[in-house]
């Protein structure tokens, strides 16, 4: 699914003057503003503590800010959301194919009325032939797969993803980077993308939000132009290595300024 | 055979070939698997080996002590009257045991459903629990009428808190990134318990279950003592009791090795209840596949 240029894509939802200070008097975000249009791979990017998990969960509406506002264009309905967290957060109980079911089951429609939508996700995760077995079974890398599938499978209007493969190994985390773009180029979902890695939100967003701690807020917000789809190549190319100096360097003024 | 192999076709490389280690530790396993079932049975037989030595040796009367031989003659001889008493024991400690599952489950549900419920009732559940059955149970006869529902209400006080606790915990031990999955999705108070909280705490639930069962054997035994014969004939404990009176040891160690066969039948069922709803995708139930 081609993707509109950022200038033209309709607004889906919108932060604005977003504050959070927990019980005991930890402000975890000042004044957070931002845009998430459709289509958009954004990245929050930001040191440990600066919020980032604090501001997905006030868009997943798990936390309610205590000033400021969040639009959604078009109004939201419970559940048109995706989410995928650190960990697989699979229900250890049930087959790969039921754990992708979730999302529909608790909206009351049967595997028998979904079931096509269950396999192309899993299709698309390339694990349609794990669909009987249960997470146990499966590797670090595959879990996240599942997780991701699950998160999809709805056609949600916007997917969060909190730093989903900040624990797994190098190699993994690098093929799983290509197979999200190549997914997203697919169904053309949007995705807000938590991550601490300057090179993992160069190489998967077209625009970067970088945060500051000490309170959580946002320090500037970058575009990655290079157009997709990105690929190995694009890893090693000037243009990456120039946005990942511009990330990083933001990142350091970003922490200098905290500290 | 892991499942990436199945699935590929693929064995891992150099299959069949094993270093002199991996030899070592494969026969130290199928030694142990093969100990756990001989060790205990040779450890039988030379006990009762030396209990009939130590009798006929010392010359002890079977009044005081008999010998294997003469318990193996009380148990098959006075085998129909045991058959009945352990059929009548079997009977309250099921029974009771299936009230402590639905009352402690459904308690633990109640509770977690409504947590006033619990803070009133939870504190009086564990007096309950830390009570000896053995000094209510006196009270209970003089109040309840029928000698079965006192019975089977001495063993439920025994048995429903384990299960009680268990799933409590079970309910409450849910993964938390999991919750807020279900709340992103808008899952209802129903759906969370069903998909979610019940699931998590079959694990839990499933290892009170196995305390439950012997405890409810242990509530029915105290409840026949209590109880005496009198009304809906004896079980075995009222059988031993009997026995004892009558100096017949040869009937009372057959008639207690008849309660431990039932308790470890019950330990045994249980577990295999426990392994079969778990086996596939409980940690619990799993086997190192390298
Ligand atoms: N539930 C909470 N109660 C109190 N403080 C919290 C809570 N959640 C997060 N915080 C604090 O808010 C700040 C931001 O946390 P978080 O959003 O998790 O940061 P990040 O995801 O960027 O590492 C941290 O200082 C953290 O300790
Ligand atoms: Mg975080």
């Amino acid at each position: 699914m081609p993707v509109a240029p950022l200038s033209d894509r309709p607004p889906v939802m919108e932060l604005a003057g977003i504050n959070k200070t927990f019980a005991g008097g930890i402000v975890a975000l000042d004044g957070m503003s931002m845009a998430v249009n459709a289509g958009d791979f954004i990245s929050l990017l930001g040191p440990s503590g600066c919020g980032k998990s604090t501001a997905l969960r006030i868009m997943a509406g798990l936390t309610q800010p205590t000033a400021g506002r969040i639009d959604w264009h078009g109004g939201q309905r419970a559940g048109d959301l995706g989410v995928v967290f650190q960990e697989p957060t699979l229900m250890p109980w049930a087959t790969v194919a039921d754990n992708v079911w979730l999302p529909f089951r608790l909206r009351g429609k049967s595997y028998g009325e979904v079931r096509d939508d269950v396999l192309e996700a899993l299709r698309l995760v390339g694990l349609e032939k794990f669909q009987t077995a249960y997470p146990r079974e499966l590797s670090g890398g595959m879990k996240m797969r599942v997780s991701i599938a699950r998160a999809m499978v709805t056609h949600p209007r916007l997917i969060l993803m909190d730093e989903p493969f900040a624990a797994l190994d190098e190699i993994t985390r690098f093929k799983l980077n290509n197979d999200l773009l190549a997914l997203k180029a697919k169904i053309g979902c949007t995705v807000v993308f938590v991550t601490h890695s300057v090179f993992e939100s160069v190489f998967l967003s077209d625009r970067i939000v970088v945060m500051a701690a000490r309170p959580g807020r946002v320090v500037r917000e970058l575009e990655v132009d290079a157009p997709y789809p990105r690929d190995d190549a694009f890893r090693t190319s000037a243009g990456y290595a120039a946005h990942c100096r511009e990330a990083s360097d933001a990142l350091h003024a970003a922490m200098e300024a905290a500290a | 055979m892991s499942l990436v192999e199945r699935i590929t076709g693929q064995a891992a490389p150099g299959a069949g070939a094993i270093d002199a280690d991996e030899a070592r530790r494969q026969s130290r396993a199928r030694m142990e698997r093969i100990a756990r079932w001989v060790l205990p049975v040779v450890m039988l037989l030379a006990t009762l080996w030396l209990w009939d030595r130590i009798v006929a040796w010392n010359e002890i009367p079977h009044y005081i002590l008999p010998g294997p031989g003469r318990v193996w003659d009380s148990l098959t001889g006075d085998w129909a009257m045991l058959w009945d008493a352990a059929l009548l024991t079997a009977r309250i400690t099921l029974m009771a045991l299936v009230l402590a599952v639905l009352g402690g489950a459904g308690l633990a549900i109640l509770f977690n459903q409504s947590k006033m419920l619990e803070l009133s009732l939870y504190p009086y559940a564990v007096i309950l629990q830390v009570t000896p059955v053995v000094s209510i149970a006196p009270l209970i006869f003089i109040y309840v009428e029928s000698k079965t529902a006192g019975m089977l209400l001495c063993a439920w006080i025994v048995a429903f808190f384990p299960v009680l606790s268990s799933t409590t915990l079970g309910l409450n031990s849910v993964d938390h990134n999991l919750r807020d999955l279900f709340r992103i999705y808008g899952a209802s108070r129903w759906q969370k318990l069903w998909f979610l909280q019940l699931p998590s705490a079959l694990p839990y639930f499933l290892g009170g279950l196995k305390i439950a069962g012997g405890l409810s054997l242990i509530g029915a035994v105290v409840a026949e003592l209590v109880a005496g014969t009198g009304g809906v004939g004896a079980g075995l404990a009222a059988r031993i009791q009997e026995a004892g009176y009558r100096l017949n040891i040869a009937r009372m160690f057959a008639a207690l090795s008849m309660i431990a066969a039932m308790g470890v039948f019950i330990f045994a069922a249980l577990s295999l209840l426990s392994h079969l709803l778990l086996r596939k995708w409980h940690e619990s139930a799993l086997k190192r596949e390298s």
